[in-house]
């Protein structure tokens, strides 16, 4: 099966930025041709370095298969997120593996890390398999298990590590909740270390943390009980000083607070192996948002202030934040029409976050080589993901229209829930195909 | 100017000219109480649910009274024996209600925001009876009455609010109803109890009770939670009054003609000596009459005494 994009804006950072044509057989890139440097491309744009015209040659146009134009669009490495809750097992009433993999297909997504809090917890190769299981007779999306730290996610025992990583998952997480215990935390730095999983920490402080939206005059009018900078900062510091004991790299979840940017931001500068992601809605919405007690402005860690989302934004353009990932969480309206105490954490995100993005890339706050390289690049770099656009790589790209402005409905989406706080929004650009290894899994 | 909202849900969604209009109202209605036959046809045939998820006796009652004397049918729902201890969730015990056709739901609940989420949803009024932390705009209201009775307008008077103003829904809609009235608020707790950015509603902030005594028209004590003491709010109440508590001898800072107020319950002898409580210039009790005028005004407004008046 061949296929060739035709007369893209191809832009994999530090590879390739040019117009060229990419010829894929059976599921891999077989050549890049550069038709011309990319010039005059958008606001922010990429400036073509690390293009290597020497390479890429193509062998010529091939006798069948499927020609996508891709003329004024932006071919980039697929989109990786490596922060989606599937649901599956055991909440399917809010999403399955199937219709997340479906709402990823459609944000551009080729490949997801599904977090380990389901029911049961992804905490044992059972679990881990049954999802991998589940997500190939889709034949869409890569889904890469992330399974759980500590058995249960109680923060008590660690699981077994080897079979976990055997069984196909990419990293641990208790995510949702925090490795409280120190010594638990630095033991399974060392012990994943060896069988080669990547440990992804959801930084919390729970004694600091009981409250439902950020800490603040926005919270005090409304009478909300509030979660303080603190209570995630210190654990990022917490994780730092443990990354730095052992030896072993660190990954932060879901980075909130300006406090954890400038302790990731110090941790980077004396050669600590900390990475970080952010995820859209803390780098575009603020605790403000939480107007007349909306459950859909709820997540944890919570929107924060104005001056946390500027951080933010800033991380994401000097490099402090690696990368973007989105937290997908779905939950049905029996989570979410309830009291704001009462209702659970979290949006659906997979949908949204290119456009979130784009959002950014057009206010100029990062470059769109940036976006991809918080969206493909550095995502598979810290998890030993294949990603780039070369000869003889696995054939996942997205595909954008940067100009196809739109507004998007939530009831439009393929998630099974519908809790965004997004809806009715305009995105300056789209999603127009997702590719993974050679076959379209969307298109619009 | 005309009533025109359907629900009275917090402090700051009510203008200066409504909030004049409730406490003229309650001025009116007030001698009703003092009659050997203490009722009125108003509202024959109104029925309002006075729907309480959170224990209460005084406001639950000073609602149930109010209602009564205006002729409304009124009936009380508590968690205790509602189908909210069924599981069934708040919205759906709310439609259930309204699908029985009251008037008027008077709600508690110790989620801040229930009543705002019930007032999207249903088409009876919603009267907020104290939701979480964030407001008792009844309280406020009765509050200010008392105040006004005693001191004629509220312009530029100075009022100082004294305890847990984290907690408390009654320092936030009080600092919001006095500050529109043209009053000049000021709050002191120690820092564990003073909430981030309460400054944005209007108050000026001490952690010193002398300054927050010194030259007030009315000082209001708010009751400490003994249970708070879990959270290391403070570390005892033995301290706490010490430091918090008011007793004859802080009130020598006070100006003679000073009010002091409290929205009870008490805790004697921890945030207020109980001689002050009992003093001549304690208006604890004024408070609580008022609370049925004042109850007994929104639920005339809500039901639509100046609504209708105006239509017909």
């Amino acid at each position: 099966m061949q296929m060739i994009i035709k007369n893209g804006h191809v832009i994999d950072p530090g590879n390739i930025n040019a117009i060229a044509d990419i010829h894929v057989d059976n599921g891999k890139i077989v050549s890049v041709k550069i038709l011309k440097k990319a010039s005059g491309v958008r606001k922010g744009g990429a400036d073509g370095k690390g293009l290597s015209p020497e390479q890429n040659v193509s062998p010529g146009e091939p006798e069948a298969g499927r020609v996508i134009d891709a003329s004024g669009c932006i071919v980039v490495p697929g989109l990786i997120d490596m922060h989606v809750h599937l649901r599956e097992p055991g909440e399917e009433y809010k999403e399955t593996i199937e219709s997340g993999i479906r709402a990823a297909a459609a944000g551009g997504f080729t490949s997801i890390c599904c977090m380990p809090n389901t029911r049961p917890v992804n905490d044992n190769g059972q679990v881990t398999e049954f999802i991998i299981q589940t997500a190939r007779q889709c034949r869409s999306v890569n889904v890469y298990p992330v399974a759980a730290i500590s058995r249960g996610l109680a923060g008590k025992e660690m699981c077994e590590y080897g079979e976990l990583k055997e069984a196909g998952a990419v990293a641990i997480s208790d995510d949702g909740r925090p490795v409280v215990d120190s010594l638990l935390m630095r033991r399974a730095l060392e012990y994943s270390q060896s069988v080669g999983l990547k440990v992804i920490s959801h930084c919390e402080d729970p004694s600091l943390s009981g409250g439902v939206m950020n800490e603040g005059s926005v919270a005090t009018r409304a009478g909300l009980a509030g979660i303080p900078n603190a209570a995630e900062s210190i654990m990022v510091m917490r994780d730092i000083a443990l990354s730095e004991l052992t030896g072993v790299p660190v990954h932060i979840a879901h980075v909130s607070a300006r406090e954890s940017i400038f302790a990731i931001r110090d941790a980077k500068a004396r050669g600590v192996n900390v990475t970080a992601e952010t995820a859209p809605h803390y780098f575009t919405l603020t605790d403000n948002d939480v107007k007349n007690y909306d459950t859909y402005a709820k997540m944890n860690p919570p929107l924060r202030s104005v001056d946390d989302r500027s951080a933010v934004r800033e991380a994401l353009s000097d490099g402090t934040i690696d990368v973007i990932a989105t937290d997908h969480a779905p939950h049905s309206i029996l989570e979410k029409d309830v009291e704001f105490d009462m209702a659970a954490n979290g949006i659906i995100g997979l949908e949204t976050a290119v456009g979130l993005s784009l959002i950014l890339v057009s206010k100029g706050v990062m470059s769109m080589e940036t976006l991809v390289e918080k969206l493909a690049n550095n995502p598979a770099k810290i998890l030993g993901l294949e990603s780039g656009i070369a000869d003889g790589k696995t054939a996942n790209f997205t595909i954008i229209d940067p100009k196809r402005s739109h507004v998007y409905h939530a009831k439009e989406g393929y998630s099974k829930s519908k809790n965004t706080p997004f809806d009715g929004w305009e995105f300056p650009g789209k999603v127009v195909t997702t590719i993974v290894g050679g076959v379209v899994v969307f298109s619009s | 100017m005309t009533w025109t909202k359907k629900d009275v849900l917090d402090m700051e969604s009510l203008s200066a000219e409504e909030i004049n209009i409730i406490l003229d109202t309650a001025d009116s209605l007030k001698e009703i109480s003092k009659r050997p036959i203490k009722k009125v046809p108003t509202l024959r045939g109104k029925t309002v649910i006075l729907f309480f998820q959170e224990a209460s006796t005084r406001t639950r009652v000073s609602f149930d009274i109010a209602a009564k004397r205006l002729s409304a049918d009124s009936i009380s729902i508590s968690a205790s024996n509602s189908s909210m201890v069924k599981g069934e969730t708040l919205i759906d015990t709310a439609k259930n209600l309204e699908a029985m056709s009251p008037d008027i739901i008077v709600m508690r609940h110790s989620s801040s925001g229930a009543p705002h989420l019930l007032a999207q949803r249903i088409s009876a009024s919603i009267i907020n009876a104290g939701d979480g932390t964030h407001a008792h705009p009844t309280q406020a209201l009765l509050d200010m009455m008392t105040v006004r009775e005693r001191k004629g307008s509220l312009k530029n008077l100075r009022v100082s609010i004294i305890g847990d103003i984290s907690r408390s829904r009654v320092a936030r809609s009080n600092i919001l109803g006095f500050t529109k009235m043209g009053a000049h608020v000021k709050v002191a707790a120690p820092p564990t109890m003073m909430p981030k950015g309460i400054e944005s509603l209007g108050a000026s902030v001490t952690g010193d009770m002398k300054s927050a005594i010194e030259g007030a028209d009315v000082i209001m004590m708010l009751r400490i939670q003994k249970e708070r003491q879990q959270s290391f709010l403070f570390p005892s109440e033995r301290e706490y009054s010490k430091r918090f508590g008011l007793n004859i001898s802080r009130l020598q800072h006070a100006k003679p003609d000073v009010l002091i107020m409290h929205p009870g319950p008490l805790n004697r002898g921890v945030e207020i000596a109980p001689e002050v409580a009992d003093a001549p210039y304690s208006v604890i009790l004024d408070q609580v009459t008022s609370g049925v005028a004042v109850r007994m005004a929104i639920l005339y407004l809500l039901a639509g005494g100046m609504r209708d008046a105006d239509d017909h």
